[in-house]
């Protein structure tokens, strides 16, 4: 084989992934940032380079918005973190043969088995004002009268997204911690440390960066969430997703374009400072 | 091997006084582990002596790392005893044992600097900070790795990764040390070199160092007192010199050197002043004399001949020479001939039985002889350089 063909083997086998990349994210990404440049007047959108799209982003309704969703952020993340973490430990420490793990992990998918409009739907029999919840409180005589927030509510919005989402924080938790050599804690063990210590010390400090992955992946995932906020917020919810969403709808574009560009940057402000706080290199 | 300075560099300096461990002697009475219907060691009875150290030999399987791990509190105790100086420590969580483990691949936290790994022990402990940071000092000069206290261990090369480990173990005092196949993550050269670091640093501190290994030269370099260990039970105890030239069975013949081992009927067994001169009907070969202990007439038994223990002759040279009454001979053909450095190993295979056996020589003396391949030659030896296998 020739020598030129040699030198040019490496490009031509990434050429492939490279088209695709450029064809499918950064010329899309690189159109929304040009079109939210344009001016738009309440009925067509012209080639322009005005910044009255991001003057729109600074009002009221919108940084509340904004910080709706940071508490959708914050509480999922929370809970996500809170109630995944126990499971990916009970899976990688308690759990001692791999057929269970695998099994037990399928178990945490379950959530991906049936689309999103029937899951969405089969919460309203459970949560509803007839709901089975809300028989069962009453039934035992916690409450007088139905529960009104537990569906199309904020607490309904974060509930579906912490239901659908903890996979995500589960997954890379669990991995991490499958990782951590066992005889590191027999060594702990060895040295003096109650398993309190053990946690803290060994542990958590190892498990870091399984945390980190899962952060983003919940960061990327309900900073861009509209759907179950639509659905399970019943309109009562506002979210900066639903707002871009809404603002297709009724095809103001620019207007849409600019608040995902600003959705784009808030969001990788947040995974970088992130990754300024933990080292997920020896992850990958 | 860029740093091969600060890889010998565990320095031979008094130990600082509060660094002086009390050792403590271990004691096991019928310990027993068993893993559902598997006795990965069985019954158990052993003494180590304070101070001193000893090594538990055997293949991988034996039940020697079981051993260790149930005397520093890893491992349940299915039946039996062990006792650490005079406490019965069966039912004391690893922390309250006072021992210490060095583990096979040391088991280095990751994520902690030199300092902090040999640090966790004092700072689970709860010691006060200037007592630490003294004690970590102290121990850190000792192993020579000053200059490395903020590195990771990733960062380091095996040989000090290893003596991270060791002084993580030494830094908390105990008053048994306990090591895992240390040695055997290294390169041959290095190997050697910390071996004898490992014993200097024992001698030095004073304290009862437990050892568990599958190499045979490190045991008898290393050890006071070797525990040969085969089939979770154990199969001999004793120095170093007495396992390599008073082997009691055939596993311990065939693992601890080059024998040549003889199964056979005992036919006669007379008391004499070193033992007993013991006749074994060896099936297809004959007679050999061996000498030993506790021979019943009429039981199988074994012997056992080092390889560097026999004489070799010409047929012709041999013809002249009558065998003494307790000399073994036999006829043997040469299979191959091996030079090795220092010695020369050489297959035979004998003329009656057709057994294979290996002759040792030293080198120099090999070359002074002009056999070749394939001649049929004539092996001696003495029945006092036989060893009598009772089982």
């Amino acid at each position: 084989m020739s020598e030129t063909w040699k030198a040019f083997k490496p490009y031509a086998l990434i050429t492939p992934q490279t088209l695709v990349f450029l064809l499918f994210l950064v010329f899309p990404i690189v159109m929304i940032g040009v079109v939210s440049f344009w001016e738009f007047n309440g009925y067509s959108m012209t080639p322009a380079f005005t910044l009255a799209n991001y003057q729109g982003i600074f009002t009221d309704v919108t940084l509340k918005t904004y910080l709706n969703t940071f508490k959708f952020l914050g509480l999922v993340w929370v809970a996500t973190l809170l109630i995944g973490y126990p499971v990916a430990y009970f899976l990688a420490f308690h759990v001692p043969k791999l057929e269970w793990q695998i099994l037990l992990f399928l178990v945490c998918t379950i959530p991906f088995w049936t689309s999103n409009i029937i899951r969405m739907i089969s919460w309203v029999p459970l949560l509803g004002r007839e709901g089975l919840v809300n028989q069962i409180l009453m039934g035992i005589g916690l409450t007088q009268q139905p529960l009104e927030f537990l569906l199309y509510s904020d607490f309904a919005v974060v509930l579906g997204m912490v239901h659908l989402y903890i996979i995500f924080m589960i997954a890379p938790i669990f991995n991490s911690l499958m990782r951590i050599e066992r005889s590191l804690i027999t060594a702990a063990e060895d040295l003096g440390a109650s398993g309190v210590q053990i946690f803290k010390e060994v542990i958590l400090p190892l498990s870091a960066p399984g945390i980190a992955i899962g952060s983003i992946f919940i960061v990327t995932l309900v900073m861009g969430e509209f759907v179950t906020v639509r659905l399970m917020g019943g309109g009562q919810s506002a979210s900066v997703g639903k707002l871009i969403q809404t603002q297709i709808g009724s095809l103001q574009y620019p207007l849409a374009a600019a608040n995902a560009i600003v959705l784009l940057a808030v969001t990788m402000l947040i995974i970088v400072s992130i990754l300024r706080v933990l080292d997920i290199r020896k992850e990958l | 091997m860029q740093d091969v300075k600060t890889e010998s560099a565990i320095a031979l300096q008094a130990v600082p006084e509060g660094l002086q461990a009390e050792a403590k002697g271990v004691s096991l009475r019928d310990v027993t582990k068993r893993y559902g219907s598997f006795a990965a060691v069985q019954n158990i009875t052993l003494d180590i002596q304070a101070g001193s150290y000893t090594c538990l030999l055997g293949p991988s399987g034996c039940g020697k790392t079981t051993t260790m791990r149930m005397i520093a509190g890893h491992e349940d105790i299915s039946a039996g005893d062990v006792y650490i100086g005079d406490t019965r420590v069966n039912d004391l969580p690893a922390t309250q044992r006072n021992t210490a483990m060095m583990f096979q691949s040391y088991a280095l936290f990751p994520h902690k600097t030199v300092w902090d790994n040999i640090d966790f022990g004092l700072k689970m402990r709860g010691l006060r900070i200037d007592e630490r940071r003294r004690r970590v000092g102290e121990i850190l000069e000792i192993v020579g790795l000053t200059q490395f206290s903020d590195r990771k261990p990733g960062q380091l090369s095996g040989g000090q990764q290893q003596r991270v480990a060791l002084a993580r173990a030494l830094v908390t005092r105990p008053q048994v040390l306990m090591l895992d196949e240390p040695l055997s993550a290294l390169d041959e050269s290095l190997r050697v070199k910390t071996r004898g670091e490992l014993r200097k640093l024992q001698r030095q501190f004073g304290m009862t160092f437990l050892q568990v290994t599958h190499n045979q030269d490190e045991a008898y370099s290393l050890s006071d007192q070797i525990v040969v260990m085969d089939h979770g039970r154990v199969d001999q105890v004793g120095t170093p010199v007495e396992i390599f030239s008073r082997p009691l069975s055939k596993f311990v013949a065939s693992f601890t050197g080059d024998n040549n081992i003889f199964p056979g009927t005992i036919t006669s067994a007379v008391q004499d002043t070193q033992g007993q001169l013991i006749q074994l009907d060896v099936p297809n070969l004959g007679t050999l004399l061996c000498q030993g202990d506790y021979a019943q007439v009429g039981t199988e038994a074994a012997c056992c001949i080092r390889a560097d223990l026999m004489q070799i002759t010409s047929l012709a040279e041999a013809e002249q020479s009558v065998a003494g009454p307790v000399n073994n001979r036999v006829t043997a053909r040469i299979t191959a001939i091996e030079f090795t450095g220092y010695v020369t190993r050489v297959s035979l295979v004998l003329e009656r039985g057709g057994m294979e056996v290996l002759y040792k020589a030293r080198t120099p003396d090999w070359l002074t002889t002009s056999f070749t391949e394939g001649q049929v030659v004539v092996l001696d030896w003495a029945a006092a350089d036989c060893v009598f296998l009772p089982h």
